[in-house]
């Protein structure tokens, strides 16, 4: 008796939270799948179901090709800055902690993360400028002429790399200083003992024990960089009137389709190949992960 | 003998003295970085205050020589700026406490009443963690639209009433610091279930719902290809998406770009600084996502 009532409450009162779980994540994500089968342009009243059709155009669209191409660089190339250095300033933070200075130094890593994305952008595009900006001038110094930075291909998309790492450094520092401070001591002590340098222990305790937070760490900045869009946004749209160069990413490509062409049966394809991605790291991830458990 | 010692000393003395260089050169090194990090942000918020020839000089000042108001004044009567930030905070605002009601809620109610349905809506929650927003953001306009809430802080908030990590995050907590005796204990003297989650639950929470509340409220407060999208108005625009579009007009100056952000900046980063030890904590609790 006592027991049913008690069910009976838990499901009333988490009833209205599931119904809008349900709503606003689920229904959305089955809408996804189920639009990617469907050939759907607003216009028009009829979905007709074509299977994989939607797939079958991705494979031979080159604006797509172009756009999943450019985000895979962007985001391994963030992914290669940002966790060895993320590594290196974690591990001398930690080494620092009892200094004055380490507030500081942790808030001052952190800040980019979470200032808002639009303004930290601008910030950059204001560097990276061709004829204003400081990063030209500060290379004259050394005799390098001057560069479009935002107007080249190659160019473009390094600078958007910059501005992505810039902000993903913070949380990679901040979820490696918790690896960190969960690190036996004992084991460095023993290592001091026998003679090993800092860099030692750095190399051969540091970075093998803290493999499972490199792999949580590479997924989600990899994750989080294959759906960049408002740094792309702001740092390689049509800005100032200018026919600027577009760095053609997957969201970009994905929302173009939908809201200018009105294609959104082509568009939830996209968002399907997305979702691939995103699920097929967290797979690798998780395997990794069990393989490292039961080699153990 | 006292020359063994004497030889000792020293070399304490050298390693000490060693250790201390390096230290120092540490110190230099992250502070050096520190500064390079915050530099952009910095440099942004002085171009600010800088008249447009200031603008162009090499190398850039970081104080400005004569400093000037005139690119706020000019950005603040152009642009609805302050409208804009308004749509902001109150979405960000309500985005918090929706996702704080729905989490406690929800955390609470899986951690401390299993059962078999419990288990499956929770394995729901943890796989739809996985899935990017931007993956499921074009099904998610058409019900907006279709409940013609487009170009208002409604239909923003649709796409930010609740957070996986959230509900994660609060069951953790209810495991690890609401002992079952506790609840027990109130049951037997014959408190309510409401009364025990008001009275007992939320208070023992404090310090995890804090770091929610920042978290949420931050991630609405960044929010960008949503807002894009659903706001499409000039009075609706949230304040990433107005600087967004004001960026790419026509006879805009650096200045009152400058200006604009600025204005967005100080007051977030501020924040920031008095709220770190929450946002920290509720960074470093993704980790334990595994």
């Amino acid at each position: 008796m006592l027991k049913r009532r008690r069910l009976l409450f838990s499901l009333l009162a988490i009833l209205p939270v599931i119904a809008i779980f349900a709503f606003v994540r689920v229904y959305p994500i089955s809408e996804i799948l189920r639009l990617s089968l469907h050939k759907w342009d607003i216009l028009s009243k009829k979905k007709p179901f074509i299977g994989l059709k939607n797939f079958q155009e991705l494979l031979g669209d080159r604006l797509f090709h172009e756009a999943l191409f450019n985000t895979s660089i962007i985001a391994f190339g963030v992914l290669l800055i940002t966790i060895p250095l993320s590594l290196v300033i974690s591990a001398l933070i930690f080494h620092r902690t009892r200094s004055r200075f380490a507030a500081f130094y942790e808030t001052a890593v952190f800040i980019p993360h979470v200032v808002s994305l639009v303004p930290a952008a601008m910030a950059w595009k204001w560097i990276f400028d061709a004829r204003l900006g400081p990063l030209n001038a500060f290379l004259s110094l050394f005799g390098v002429q001057p560069m479009s930075w935002l107007f080249d291909p190659v160019l473009s998309i390094i600078c958007v790399i910059v501005l992505c790492s810039w902000q993903a450094l913070g949380f990679a520092v901040l979820i490696y200083l918790v690896g960190f401070k969960s690190l036996p001591v004992s084991v460095y002590e023993a290592a001091k003992l026998d003679g090993a340098s800092g860099r030692q222990s750095f190399w051969h305790l540091s970075v093998p024990m803290l493999k499972p937070i490199t792999l949580y760490v590479s997924v989600v900045t990899l994750v989080s960089a294959f759906n960049v869009y408002a740094q792309v946004y702001v740092l390689a749209s049509d800005a100032q009137g200018a026919p600027g160069r577009q760095v053609r990413v997957l969201v970009l490509d994905m929302l173009e389709n939908s809201f200018r062409n009105y294609r959104v049966g082509y568009a939830a394809s996209e968002a399907v190949v997305l979702l691939a991605i995103v699920l097929l790291l967290t797979f690798v991830q998780f395997t990794l992960l069990r393989d490292k458990r039961a080699a153990r | 003998m006292s020359a063994d010692i004497d030889k000792h000393a020293r070399e304490v003395g050298d390693r000490t003295f060693k250790v201390r260089a390096t230290n120092l050169s540490i110190d230099l090194f992250l502070g050096l970085f520190g500064l390079l990090m915050i530099l952009p942000l910095v440099l942004l918020v002085a171009n600010a205050f800088k008249t447009p020839q200031e603008m162009l000089s090499w190398p850039p000042t970081v104080i400005p020589a004569r400093p000037t108001l005139a690119n706020i004044e000019a950005v603040l009567a152009d642009t609805p700026l302050l409208r804009w930030i308004f749509n902001s905070f109150s979405f960000a605002l309500m985005s918090a406490v929706a996702i704080l009601i729905t989490s406690t809620i929800a955390g609470y109610i899986l951690a401390k009443f299993p059962s078999r349905a419990m288990s499956v809506i929770f394995a729901i929650i943890l796989a739809t963690a996985i899935v990017p927003f931007e993956v499921y953001m074009i099904p998610l306009y058409f019900q907006a639209q279709s409940l013609g809430i487009l170009n208002s802080v409604w239909g923003l908030l649709l796409g930010y009433l609740v957070m996986s990590f959230g509900i994660f995050l609060i069951r953790q907590n209810v495991i690890h610091s609401i002992p079952d005796e506790l609840l027990e204990a109130a049951r037997i003297d014959g408190a309510g279930e409401i009364w025990i989650f008001i009275r007992i639950v939320v208070p023992l929470l404090r310090g995890a719902l804090g770091a929610l509340f920042v978290l949420a409220f931050f991630q609405a407060w960044t929010a960008f290809a949503w807002p894009l999208i659903v706001a499409t108005t000039k009075d609706s625009y949230t304040i990433e998406v107005g600087l967004a579009l004001f960026q790419t007009g026509f006879t805009v100056d650096l200045g009152r770009l400058s200006a604009a952000s600025a204005i967005v900046l100080v007051p977030s980063v501020t924040l920031f600084v008095f709220l770190r030890r929450n946002f920290v904590q509720g960074v470093a609790g993704t980790g334990l996502k595994e």
